[in-house]
This record gives C-alpha cells, structure tokens and sequence, in this order.
C-alpha cells in the first residue's frame, strides 16, 4: 500500500448529505475483475448525461456541465470536500478505487459509513472527519476562493487553510501508523501467526462444530 | 460484568489486541463474484494461500441471470458478467472451498439466504462476506460483518480481521405487531426513527417481545436492514425459534455434538443488567405497514401518510436532500402515499425473498390480477431451494395466474446488474433494500416496501394498505 503523510491539495466541493457508493460507482462497473481503471466511470450517472457501460469510450460521452466536478476550476482536485454519512451503501470496494483513481486521496466530511471509512485506509486514502460547523466553513471558503488549497498532515492530524486557520482531527492510532507507513495488512497479521494458531486450537475444542 | 450479546460474540473472538485494535478469528467467510476476484487475485501475485479452506462457503448471484437458464452460461448475454461468474469458479477451482454452489446450481441464491438455509451460519460465528448486507446473519445470534475487498483478502490470507469494537445499540420493540405488519416494516420504522446515520459506529442488538415473537425470515429481514440504518452488524439472541430452524439443516452440527452445540448457543443474549451505549424503543402497536418515499430508506412513513412537506425537515441539509428526493422522485409534497401509481413490482432480494415472504405475497395475489398500469411484476425466489419449495406449495402458479412473472433465483432488480431493471422513470414497488439513486436502474424510481404490501401494489397499480385489500 502507499504511504500517507501530508498533501497539499486543491479541494473540490460536492455537496450533498448521504452520498452513497451505488452513486460513486454504479454497478454496471462492478462486473471488472480488475482493480484500477474505475476512476472515468467514478460519479458516473452525475457526471455524464448518458447511460454509461463498461468499456465505452469515456471521452466521446455527453458530460454534464451542472456537475460540480466537471467544473475546470476543479479538475486536479486530490481533495473531496462533502457533507455528513459519505460512502453509505454497499460494501464494494469499487468506490474508493474510484475516488483514488479519479485523484482523490483525501476526503473531508462530518462522517463516514462505516465499511467504506475502513476501505479508504486500505487504499492508501485518508478520509478525515471535521464538524458540521467546520465542513460548513470549508464550503464557504471553498465557493468564494478560486483555486482553493488545504494544507493535511497525518503526523500532526491538522487540515490548515490558506488564511493558516488549522483544525485538528482524530484519527486511530492504528490506522495512522499504517497509513503514514504504507504498511500492507496481510504482512502485519501475519507477524501474528501464532497467536492465530494458538487461538485456532482453542476455539476448534471449545467448538468443534465449527471445524465439521 | 454483564455482558451484552455483542461484547460476547466480539471478545470471545479476540486472537490479539493492540493500539486498541483487535484482531478478530472469522468462522465463516462467504463469498461471490463480484467483490472477491481482486482479493483472489492478490493472494495470487503474493504467493498466499487461504488460511482455512472449510471456512469458505461459495456461490454466485449477482450478476447471475433470472432466465434463459437452458442455454447454460451461454445464455449470459453481458460477456463482462459472464466473465466474472467464470472468474469465481476458477478461483474457487484453484484455492479450494468448504462448499461452492455456482451458477444454476440448485442450491445457488443470494448469499444471505444461501448461507443460513445451508445451516453454514450458526450462531456464535463470526461471519463476514464482501457484502454490506452480511449483518442478515446476526439473525441466528452471530457477529456477522460485510467487508471490503481488501479485507476479503485479508480474512483468506490470515483468517482474521482487524476490528475496532463498535458501540452497543440495542433496539427494542415491545408489544404485538399488528398481523398485516411485518419485519421489513418494523425496520423501515426503526430507521424512519435513527435515521440512516444513526447507526454507524454501533453493533445493533434487536430485542423486545416484538421481536421474540419473528421466525427467523423476519429476524433475518430485520438484520438485514441493520446497515440501512448505518450499523455494519445487527443480531438478535438466541432462543427456541433460532434453534429449530438449524437443526437438520446440511452443514449443521451432527447428532453426536448437536447437545453440546445448543449448550453453547444458549448462553448467546445479552446478560440481565448489561449496559448499551444507546437504546432506541419503539411500540410494536404503533407501526404501521411503511413505505419509502425517498431516495434514501429513512425517507419513510406509513402507507396512510403523505410524501413530507419541506417544513419537516429538520436543517437545511435534510431540506436539500429532500427537495432532491422530490425532484429525482418525480413526487410533490403533501402527496397522499395511496395515490402514488407504479409501473413495476419487484418481489426479491437478500431482504425478502425467502419461502416466508412468497407465501406472504402469494397470499395477497391469490385469484387477483396485476393491475394493467403495471407492466412488469418480478418474483424472484432467493435461492434454488427457496423457489423448489415455492413450487412445491404451488405458489409459482398462484403468482403465474395473477399475471407476475416467476423466476430464477439471484439479487436481479435489488441492484439491477443483470437485465433485469427498471427505465428512466419508472416507478417500482420493491421488495428490496436500498431506494438511491439509480440503485435498480439509472433513473429508476424505488419506493420499499414488504412482500404483502409489494403484492397489493401490483394488485391494485398504486400503494394501499394491505391490510384493507
Ligand atoms: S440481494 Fe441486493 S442487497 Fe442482497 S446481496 Fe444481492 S445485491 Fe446485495
């Protein structure tokens, strides 16, 4: 996995409350066996006005022009500013393969479903949770400032502003130590590999049903 | 100290803690074809093998079509779709699995009905599956997780996963539903009431009279629902009912550990006296049959009320989520719910589709027509064995002869990744889960609603109360 440690990124607002990963990535994307490649098709019913399907040629679709990400002023933004229980829905991994993939790697709202906060950690993404009233500021700043740029360090936990307000957010310590380091998971647990066994055994003779 | 039914089920799985992470032993890993090809494939590039074979239970329903079946694979007209179901036949093929049940088996279905009529979810189990609608599981008194792709690779790799202990919400539901209210109604209730973020960060533990008095299918549809209202895990304790439905089922313990496995299994509620972070209390004679209005399962009322008016909403960001919903809708405020005329019904999915639920809707459309407004009505059984017995009672003929259609098992218009869908527009009656956006077809318009309400509504074109049909 990549590593996280700071970023100072061009923030693109999408506001909306309870953006749910059926609108992230809708499931026609779903059927790829593959990992990457789902940034184009990320927002897809929003984003473009015709019905896409997997293998289309992206740049010949109808863009919608309402669409706050299509918006120049927004098009290398790495960082999603949006509004409370982002990511509600499914399970599918999809969705922050899609953020990330479209440029995302942060993303700041007032909270998060849970499935896919946990996702966007195991995709090197750093989803950051700030206040309503904060998230409410951002907006603000973001709307009436052209080129618009936060400043987000995980070491310090701190998202600053171009005026050098900073705010701090809370973040697992677990999680962090991962992210900051690019630690793959699977490695990790299996530095844990005898405890696992140990507790195996345990648990198949305390419940050998489970074991049939 | 007490215990609730969630410290139990978590602690005792703990292998490992750290940081104030633990690390958790999974049971049971069920699996399918659209979220487990890259964990396959990343256990592949890194040389790994999975940890426990007998913990993988397998099948494919998705993508999978709900007819055409004598053409076999071949009748899998999207090659992208029919690549992913071979995709999962392979892998499981090469890395091996406790049972599989592929394409057209006749045991294949939806996962979540697959896994608990197969009796491969107990309860005690950890259970996870790449799959947000895993927490249908915790029905049987189980801490069952959907999880992303990643960690579906991770629980192959090592077969654990790393989890932070959630807060304890316990819902209770004390009284005597009404007979024509049903399980999907009392959790579209609950989260009309916590809302769809009212959840997260919480394991929800379902109790109350009300809820001791569901069979299975309807803890079953209520746990389902837990994610809907923002909890990755909900369950429900242990008692005769959950007894009685495992015993004799194909992967349910045998005769010689059947005594001590239900020993166990008993001691799975929560203790006298345990403490929750949150408790949520609904009436059961208060609920009525619901239905969604919205775009999102808490924009929900009962079917004698009225599509809200902006002056309900609680803040500005709800009123701008509503006046999308309206929009996106095609409704207006203030509009009576009974007056709201459909185009298709859907009767299916993880949430409802069991033997329970068909014969509820059967029951409704017995020797009555679908109403000529609506143009297609779906019946699609969760499993092979679901629609086995469906057939059996004679319920296909009942829906045939009411003029909905009967078909293959699998998600179909849950979220529409097979052909079966809904067109710009139109308006569903669905017996399903989730009501986004685009969530049953681009432009598609979901209102949820229970199998005997979902029936009624093909009956008459527009939603009644079933109760009065
Ligand atoms: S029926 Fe719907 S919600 Fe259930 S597993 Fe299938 S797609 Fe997911």
């Amino acid at each position: 996995m990549q590593a996280f440690t700071q970023l100072n990124g061009l923030v693109a607002p999408l506001d909306r409350a309870n953006v749910d990963t059926d609108a992230i990535i809708p499931k026609q994307f779903l059927k790829s066996i593959k990992r990457s490649g789902f940034g184009v098709n990320a927002f897809d019913e929003w984003r473009y006005l015709d019905h896409g399907e997997p293998g289309m040629d992206n740049s010949k679709r109808q863009i919608n022009p309402d669409f706050v990400l299509n918006q120049a002023r927004y098009k290398s933004a790495s960082i999603l500013l949006t509004r409370e229980n982002f990511g509600c829905g499914s399970s599918r991994e999809h969705a922050p393969w899609a953020l990330e993939d479209f440029g995302f790697k942060v993303i700041i709202a007032s909270s998060y479903a849970d499935i896919f906060y946990n996702n966007c950690f195991k995709n090197g993404m750093l989803p950051i949770v700030l206040s309503a009233d904060i998230v409410d500021t951002l907006f603000n700043q973001v709307a009436a400032t052209p080129n618009y740029k936060l400043q987000v360090d995980l070491a310090a936990q701190t998202v600053s502003t171009p005026s050098g307000e900073t705010f701090s957010f809370s973040v697992d310590a677990f999680r962090k130590h991962c992210l900051l380091n690019g630690l793959d998971d699977i490695g990790l647990t299996m530095q844990h590999q005898d405890k696992i066994k140990a507790f195996e055994s345990r648990h198949q003779q305390a419940q050998p049903w489970l074991y049939n | 100290m007490a215990k609730t039914l969630y410290d139990k089920l978590f602690d005792s799985h703990v292998v490992h803690e750290e940081n104030g992470a633990a690390l958790i032993y999974i049971d049971r890993h069920l699996v399918h074809e659209v979220t487990s090809p890259q964990a396959f494939e990343g256990l592949r590039l890194a040389n790994r093998k999975p940890w426990r074979v007998g913990s993988i239970v397998a099948t494919a329903d998705h993508n999978t079509p709900t007819n055409g079946w004598d053409k076999g694979l071949a009748g899998i007209a999207d090659p992208v779709a029919r690549l992913q179901i071979e995709t999962l036949t392979e892998n499981i093929a090469e890395f091996g699995a406790k049972a599989y049940f592929p394409f057209m088996d006749a045991r294949q279905g939806i996962v979540h009905v697959v896994g608990p009529e197969q009796g491969a979810t107990l309860p005690g189990m950890t259970v996870v599956c790449g799959d947000s609608h895993t927490s249908t599981h915790g029905a049987f008194g189980a801490l069952a997780h959907g999880i992303g792709t990643s960690e579906v690779e991770h629980v192959m790799a090592t077969q654990c996963l790393v989890q932070k202990k959630s807060k304890a919400m316990q819902v209770l539901v004390e009284g005597q539903l009404n007979p024509t209210v049903t399980a999907k109604d009392v959790a579209l209730a609950i989260i009309g009431k916590t809302g769809t973020a009212g959840g997260n960060g919480y394991a929800i533990e379902f109790a109350g009279s009300a809820i001791r008095g569901l069979s299975m299918e309807g803890r079953m549809t209520l746990c389902n629902m837990a994610i809907e209202a923002g909890a990755r895990a909900g369950m429900v304790a242990v008692d005769d009912t959950t007894i009685k439905y495992i015993k004799g089922r194909p992967y349910a313990p045998k005769a010689d550990q059947w005594d001590a496995a239900v020993a166990y299994w008993r001691s799975l509620q929560s203790d006298t006296g345990a403490q929750f972070d949150l408790v949520v209390r609904l009436q059961a004679e208060d609920i009525k049959p619901q239905v969604t209005w919205g775009t999102s399962p808490e924009m929900v009322v009962a079917i004698d009320g009225r599509v809200p008016s902006l002056d309900l909403a609680k803040n500005a960001v709800q009123k701008a989520d509503w006046e999308r919903a309206y929009a996106y809708m095609g409704l207006q405020p203030n509009t009576p719910i009974k007056e709201i005329r459909i185009d298709k019904v859907f009767i299916g999915s993880c949430t409802n589709s069991r033997i329970e639920d068909l014969r509820a809707a059967a029951a409704v459309a017995k020797g009555k027509r679908v109403a000529a407004n609506v143009k297609l009505a779906l019946v699609v059984p969760g499993s092979g064995l679901v629609k086995a017995q469906a057939e059996q009672e004679g319920l296909d003929k009942v829906f045939s002869e009411a003029g909905f259609e009967w078909r293959q098992p699998g998600c179909s218009m849950c979220l529409a990744m097979n052909a079966d869908r809904l067109e710009v527009g139109e308006r569903c009656a669905s017996t399903s889960n989730r009501n986004f956006e685009g969530r049953q077809g681009q432009g598609g318009r979901t209102h949820l609603v229970s199998p005997a309400m979902a029936a009624a509504a093909a009956i008459a074109g527009h939603f009644v109360d079933v109760s009065q049909v």
